[in-house]
């Protein structure tokens, strides 16, 4: 390989470097510094080494304990989110018109909540589900169903996923949407010549020219929910007790509420190595789902 | 097995057509015969696409009737019908085995596993296919991807027409050939009837034992390749067919003559009862047309002469209109004057761009 040697490439590429490294390197090496060491305030610090993490990974201390509760909220949270989010997009996209006027009005009503900001939508459902004046509660309670998600962790959770799902369905019905409009009309003219249902038509050509949207929108979905936070801090801060005390809340608590900052630092690196690993997990899986015997097929 | 009768066709887009111009498919009275080669010639936008959609039932007419053999199919869905479709860009079913792919109509129609077997090893084999029946279709070649299109209405036995619309698109040039002539090698063993529609008039005239040539939504000419040749009948077809296109240059006729500007043109056929009013026209083919020295013929002016590899033609004015003649191989010139010799039996005259056919020589006692 005898590529020509051309320095000027790092003169292209420091602006990007620069803008990085004061955006993210910077202040995730001062979380780095901060978790290593002990603070009392005062802007004294003491080094502490890798205790912080020692406690955090052993369940039976107190910190080791509330993180892996808060870790397994979260996992179930994304897990629930996932499951009904995806399906539900794919479903919504389905029935999305194609043509028309029809299409305009319908991508501007599914952009609607993507365009609320993340605390009036807690706002919006904190009222929207009270038990005494809300919309939503009160109706509820008027069936007969005893439901008040200040008090009941189930409608707690009940309340998070349904504003969830409310919330961000829409990206994922969208993504779809863009990946159904990217299928030439040839391939359902010939699969109505072939005689396929309309389930063979969605399972050999809609979700296979699908995939890699659908691939995008359970990155974006699973790395959102997994670090959700403004939405269940104003609808439950938490509650009740520690129902709804996703990381991100707990994390919060301890950096602000109790001031460790040292705990809190290295919780937030553990925390943000799990989101790295786990999309990396998903986006491997997804890759090579429909891959993996390429290879084999092609020997010469 | 049936042939397609096309009975005062017609298509328009919009809901409320009303004169011609809503029209993409001008009224098409046609039969295509069971079994035979048809080429649907046009240049894009021209209707050819409409009208096999409609034969292949994605599109239901605005008017008229189409009948497999004496059922009327005009409203039948696609599947109902006994039509298979190859379209311009290869569809393949990504994530299905080539077997998989071929079998896949087959198995929409509840047909038994092991005749769905049998029929796919068959039709694959017919396809040079067989080797890569358990492959992945979508890491073929395009051609590769075309046979399997191909071979997904084949495997059907019960389908009586194969519709191909413009399939070489995509395909490599050096690859073209081989791909149509397996294409006529399945249609002379396996007496299905296949319209092929295409812009390119290689591919029709190679193809097709019959060619129907379309321009703005209507049929201007159905013929085999030879009569399209020799006897266009609209001008439109003798451009759009031959390379170079026909000559056509405006005329005026007096019986047996044809005045060219101030050149004079003797006739084979004599042509007493041309319409007036109208736009008359000469056309004669560059093939039939041939350069010669100064003085001989017609007086020509030439402006340039090509040499397309196995002959020459030269772009040649006659009293200032644009035409193509051929070059002797003997011949050389000085200068931009010429001669030029027509075959008069070659010659046809066009009234607002349809051919008049004219008195035939064996009347000539009687004029």
């Amino acid at each position: 390989m005898d590529k020509p040697v051309n320095n000027r490439a790092w003169l292209l590429v420091a602006p990007v470097f620069l803008i990085v490294a004061f955006s993210a390197i910077l202040p995730i090496m001062t979380v780095v510094n901060y978790s290593v060491q002990d603070t009392f305030g005062n802007n004294q610090f003491f080094w502490n080494g890798l205790g912080w993490f020692q406690e955090l990974l052993d369940p039976s201390t107190e910190l080791g304990g509330r993180f892996l509760d808060a870790l397994w909220r979260n996992l179930l949270f994304s897990a629930i989110i996932l499951a009904i989010e995806v399906p539900l997009g794919i479903l919504v996209a389905l029935s999305m018109p194609r043509e028309g006027w029809k299409v305009a009005a319908t991508l501007v009503i599914m952009a609607l909540p993507l365009l609320i900001p993340w605390n009036v939508v807690g706002t919006i459902w904190q009222v929207f589900a009270r038990a005494d004046i809300g919309l939503a509660g009160w109706a509820i309670n008027a069936l007969g169903i005893d439901y008040n998600y200040t008090g009941d962790p189930l409608a707690a959770w009940i309340t998070i996923v349904v504003m969830d799902v409310w919330h961000w369905t829409s990206l994922v019905a969208l993504l779809c949407y863009a990946g159904l409009k990217s299928i030439p009309d040839a391939y359902y003219q010939a699969a109505r010549i072939d005689g396929a249902s309309r389930w063979a038509i969605f399972t050999t050509i809609q979700l296979p020219k699908m995939k890699r949207v659908l691939l995008i929108a359970v990155l974006l979905r699973f790395m959102d929910s997994f670090m959700i936070y403004t939405e269940p801090f104003v609808l439950t801060g938490g509650g009740p007790g520690n129902a709804t005390t996703f990381l991100s809340i707990d994390l919060v608590k301890i950096a602000l509420g109790q001031f460790d900052l040292g705990k809190a630092a290295a919780m937030s690196l553990v925390y943000n190595l799990i989101v790295l690993a786990l999309c990396w997990v998903f986006y491997t899986v997804m890759t090579n789902a429909g891959t993996e015997r390429r290879h084999e097929e092609n020997p010469a | 097995m049936a042939s397609i009768t096309l009975d005062g066709l017609a298509h328009a887009y919009r809901p409320d057509p009303r004169g011609p111009q809503d029209y993409a498919l001008k009224e098409i009275n046609h039969v295509w015969r069971q079994g035979g080669a048809y080429a649907l010639l046009g240049p894009s936008g021209c209707g050819k696409t409409t009208l096999l959609n409609i034969i292949s039932g994605l599109v239901v007419p605005t008017r008229g009737k189409i009948l497999f053999d004496d059922r009327d199919v005009t409203r039948l869905p696609t599947e109902a019908r006994n039509i298979a479709q190859v379209f311009q860009f290869p569809v393949v079913y990504d994530t299905m085995t080539v077997r998989e792919n071929l079998a896949f109509p087959l198995k929409n129609r509840r047909m038994p596993r092991e005749a769905i077997a049998r029929r796919v090893e068959e039709i694959a084999s017919r396809l040079d296919l067989t080797s890569v029946l358990d492959r992945k279709a979508s890491n073929l070649t395009a051609d590769a991807k075309q046979k399997i299109s191909l071979g997904r209405g084949l495997v059907r036995e019960d389908v009586a027409a194969i519709l191909f619309d413009e399939p070489l698109t995509v395909i490599d040039p050096h690859l073209k050939w081989q791909l149509r002539s397996s294409l006529k090698e399945l249609h002379r063993a396996l007496d299905l009837t296949m319209i092929y529609v295409t812009h390119d008039q290689t591919e029709a005239l190679t193809f097709a034992d019959t060619v129907v040539v379309m321009h703005d939504g209507a049929v201007v000419q159905t013929g085999t390749p030879e009569e399209l040749f020799e006897r266009p009948a609209h001008t439109f077809v003798g451009h759009f067919i031959g390379s170079p296109g026909m000559n056509v240059l405006p005329a005026k006729v007096e019986g047996r003559t044809a005045h060219v500007g101030d050149v004079a043109i003797a006739l084979d056929r004599g042509y007493s009862a041309l319409p007036r009013g109208e736009r008359i026209e000469l056309g004669v083919r560059p093939e039939f047309a041939t350069l010669a020295a100064p003085g001989t013929g017609l007086p020509v002016k030439v402006t340039r002469i090509e040499d397309i590899g196995r002959a020459r033609i030269a772009r040649i004015e006659i009293s200032g209109n644009p035409a193509a003649a051929m070059v002797p191989e003997e011949l050389s010139l000085d200068g931009d004057s010429a001669g030029l010799t027509l075959d008069p039996r070659q010659i046809h005259i066009y009234a607002d761009g349809v051919l008049v056919p004219g008195e035939a020589a064996s009347r000539e006692g009687a004029v």
